[in-house]
């Protein structure tokens, strides 16, 4: 069954792994652009990898808004019907 | 693994560049519309030949088409890491009495199923952070032809995509590049009228049409790793017919 716990470290593990940082440095408050500096091509491979993690799809309106880890992480939580 | 989809590849330059590839190593996925038995053939050659190769029914303007035909190639020869965008079509006639369906046509064919079939290929392409595509555009584009308005509009369309998407993508060792054919002797000039096929002969230096092949060629090394530092770039292949 498919929590929160997990669904936060999955993201964080895979977010890490694309935008090739330090998995400690991926905090729910860290933003994309100015603390893991990530590009919007790093960001789009990031939500591909998401995507296919959970076979989940995230429309491009989706994606506006997530402009942190956090919002990542809810964004996947509530595609999966987790809350 | 280097796995090429040629859309439109059972006739013309798509038949010649899937030959070419598969000379060079490569697995060929035959896409067609209508001409499957033509696309059979193409693919038993390459066999034949020692290669490997599959058809596959796409319909470039049809987006869950594009979709149902990349997973098809994905599940029997793997990822596509090299796209050839040359499935078109023209169909000539001046713009005071041209048809709005025929040009919207057009355009979903020769634009949109670049965009649609380009967009399918990246996700793979980026993943493995290695990809071809090239675009057949047209010599055309670069200067206009009478009676080709919406043919021409789409091509240029082409170039502008082309030069945007290999921006995007080049940092990931995709490349996308665009070849311009002039006049090829293929299937697509076969209602060409004499006086103007001719027109065009005489306007190329080297005085005749490309086969074919010739413009395969260009193609294959676009889509080879010697090719490693062309990207976003348009190559006439005309016989200097735009110089």
């Amino acid at each position: 069954m498919t929590d929160m716990t997990e669904i936060d470290a999955k993201v964080r593990k895979v977010l890490a792994e694309q935008l090739a940082v330090e998995e400690a440095l991926v905090v729910p408050e860290a933003r994309f652009a100015e603390e893991l500096n990530a590009d919007s091509l790093d960001l789009v491979e990031a939500v591909l990898a998401l995507e296919e993690e959970w076979n989940i799809e995230i429309p491009e309106e989706e994606m506006d808004g997530v402009k942190t880890v956090g919002a990542a992480i809810n964004l996947v939580a509530t595609k999966l019907g987790v809350s | 693994m280097k796995v090429a989809l040629i859309t439109g590849g059972s006739r013309g330059i798509g038949r010649a560049s899937g030959l070419a590839l598969a000379r060079d190593g490569w697995s060929v996925a035959v896409g067609y519309h209508s001409g499957k038995r033509d696309a059979k053939q193409v693919a038993a050659t390459i066999e034949a030949d020692g290669g490997t190769a599959i058809t596959v029914r796409i319909d470039v303007s049809d987006e869950s088409s594009v979709t149902d035909g990349f997973r098809e190639v994905a599940d029997t020869l793997g990822a596509v890491t090299g796209l050839v965008n040359n499935a078109g079509m023209t169909h000539d006639g001046l713009t005071v009495k041209y048809p709005t369906v025929t040009f919207e046509k057009t355009m979903a064919i020769n634009v949109t199923g670049t965009f649609l079939c380009t967009r399918a290929a990246l996700r793979g392409m980026l993943r493995s952070r290695w990809g071809r595509i090239v675009n057949i555009s047209s010599a055309v584009a670069l200067r206009g032809n009478p009676g080709q308005a919406a043919y021409t509009a789409s091509k240029a369309g082409v170039l502008g995509m082309t030069r945007s998407i290999g921006r995007e993508v080049g940092s990931r060792g995709v490349t996308v590049n665009a070849v311009c054919p002039g006049l090829v002797d293929t299937e697509m000039i076969a209602d060409l009228p004499d006086d103007q096929r001719d027109f065009m002969i005489a306007a190329t230096p080297l005085g005749r049409m490309a086969t074919p092949e010739e413009v395969a060629n260009v193609v294959r090394f676009l889509m080879s790793d010697e090719a490693s530092y062309v990207n976003g770039a348009v190559i006439p292949v005309d016989g200097g017919l735009t110089a």
